[in-house]
C-alpha cells in the first residue's frame, strides 16, 4: 500500500463519524523508485489531503520528508524542478508513489478499530455487526 | 465502437451470450495467443485454490479493453480501478496495456477475498507492473475520497443468477454468485461506480443476458452516466 493509497482510505466501521484519516502504524515499509511525472503530481496534488500525507510520512519516521504547510504551487511546479534532488516535487512524488507500507495497520481515528496492513495489503473487511 | 470523444461518463456492458450458463471453467492457456504482447501471459498468473481463474469472460473484458486500447490511450487515464480483481489478470493486462503512455497512471484493485487479493499482487509482480490491492467489498472505504476521480472501473461481477443464501459466502464463492437474475451484488455495485468514477470516466463490465444489460445501462444513464456502448460476444460460448 503507498502512501497515495492511504490518502485515499476512510473507516466505515459503525461508530465512525469521518473514519478519516487512518492513523497509520507501520511495521516494515520499502521504497520503489518510479519516474516521476509532473503533470500526474499537478493533476492528483488538489485532490490529496496534505495533513494526513504529513501524518503518514511521520508516522514512518521521516519528520524531514514534507514540511506542515504544502508549499505554492509555483514552488512545487517551478521549472526543472523536477530535476533537483530534494526538490519539492520530489519529495511529494517519493512520499505518494515510491513508499510500499508491507506490514502495520490503520486505525480509525474515531473507533480505533484496527485493520491490518499484510503483504502490502490493508484489509478494510468489517464484521456483520461492525457495519 | 467508442465515441472516445464525449465529456459524459460512459458505460460498456461486455455481454455473454447464452444465458443460465455458469461461469465458465477455468481453461488454462486457452485463447492467449496474440494477446500477450498487450495482456498478461497466462502462465504468470497467480492461483489460489479459493480464487477464480482467467476465463471467457475474463478473456471477453481484456478483448473490450483491447480494442478501445487507442481511446484508453487518448483518455489517459489518472486512475484506473478493478472491482473484484481475482486473479489479478485483467489489471495487470490493463497496466501492461496502458504501459506506453508514461503517463504515471495509477491502479487500484478491490476484492472481498483475502486469498484473491494476494494472488492479484502475485500476478502484478510477475509482469513488473504494480497496482495497489485492498481486501474490501466493492469499494467500501473509499467512496469518500474517491469520489469523481476514477477515469476507468473495470468489473466482472458475480453475475450468475444463484439462490440469494449464496450471496455473501467466503472464497470463490463470492466471485460468482449473483443472486436473482444475477443482479443482486451488481445493484449494489452500480451505485458505488457512480460515486468514483470521473465526469470522462468508463466502466466496463461483464453482464449475462438474464442480467438485463440493457437495464444496467438504463440505470446507470438514470445516474447521470448517459452514453453507453454495448459489446456483443455471440461467440462466446462457442468452442
Amino acid at each position: 500500500m503507498r502512501l497515495l493509497t492511504h490518502n485515499m482510505l476512510a473507516s466505515n466501521v459503525r461508530g465512525a463519524t469521518t473514519g478519516y484519516p487512518l492513523k497509520l502504524e507501520a511495521a516494515k515499509w520499502v521504497t520503489k523508485e518510479v519516474e516521476l511525472n509532473a503533470d500526474f503530481i499537478r493533476g492528483l496534488l488538489p485532490k490529496i489531503d496534505w495533513r494526513a500525507l504529513v501524518a503518514a510520512t511521520r508516522a514512518l519516521g521521516l519528520p524531514e520528508l514534507l514540511p506542515e504547510e504544502q508549499p505554492p504551487e509555483e514552488e512545487i511546479f517551478a521549472e526543472g524542478a523536477a530535476g533537483v534532488e530534494g526538490s519539492a516535487i520530489r519529495r511529494i512524488h517519493h512520499a505518494l508513489l515510491e513508499i510500499h507500507v508491507q506490514e502495520g495497520s490503520l486505525v480509525c481515528p474515531d473507533t480505533s478499530r484496527c485493520f491490518p496492513i499484510d503483504k502490502g495489503i490493508p484489509n478494510m473487511m468489517l464484521h456483520e455487526d461492525e457495519v | 465502437m467508442a465515441d472516445g470523444g464525449g465529456a459524459a461518463a460512459s458505460e460498456k456492458v461486455t455481454e455473454l451470450s447464452g444465458s443460465g450458463v455458469e461461469k465458465g471453467l477455468p481453461r488454462r492457456g486457452k485463447a492467449s495467443s496474440g494477446r500477450t504482447l498487450n495482456t498478461a501471459q497466462i502462465p504468470l498468473v497467480a492461483s489460489h485454490p479459493e480464487v477464480y481463474e482467467p476465463c471467457d469472460d475474463s478473456f471477453a473484458l481484456v478483448d473490450a479493453l483491447l480494442s478501445d486500447k487507442a481511446q484508453l490511450l487518448t483518455l489517459k487515464p489518472r486512475l484506473c480501478m478493478e472491482v473484484g480483481c481475482g486473479s489479478g489478470y485483467v489489471i495487470t493486462s490493463l497496466a501492461i496495456m496502458l504501459r506506453q503512455l508514461a503517463s504515471g497512471t495509477q491502479y487500484l484493485a478491490t476484492d472481498i477475498n483475502k486469498h484473491a487479493a494476494e494472488t492479484t499482487q502475485a500476478t502484478l509482480e510477475a509482469h513488473g507492473v504494480h497496482a495497489d490491492v485492498i481486501v474490501t467489498d466493492i469499494v467500501s472505504g473509499l467512496e469518500k475520497r474517491l469520489a469523481g476521480m476514477v477515469d476507468v472501473v473495470v468489473i466482472n461481477p458475480p453475475y450468475v443468477p444463484t439462490p440469494e443464501e449464496e450471496i455473501g459466502c467466503k472464497g470463490i464463492a463470492s466471485s460468482w454468485a449473483g443472486g436473482l437474475n444475477g443482479r443482486q451484488v451488481i445493484n449494489r455495485i452500480l451505485p458505488a461506480v457512480r460515486e468514483i468514477l470521473s465526469e470522462r470516466g468508463w466502466l466496463y463490465m461483464v453482464a449475462l443476458e438474464d442480467n438485463d444489460p440493457l437495464d444496467i445501462c438504463h440505470l446507470m444513464s438514470e445516474m447521470g452516466h448517459s452514453e453507453y456502448n454495448n459489446l456483443f460476444r455471440p461467440d462466446w460460448f462457442k468452442a
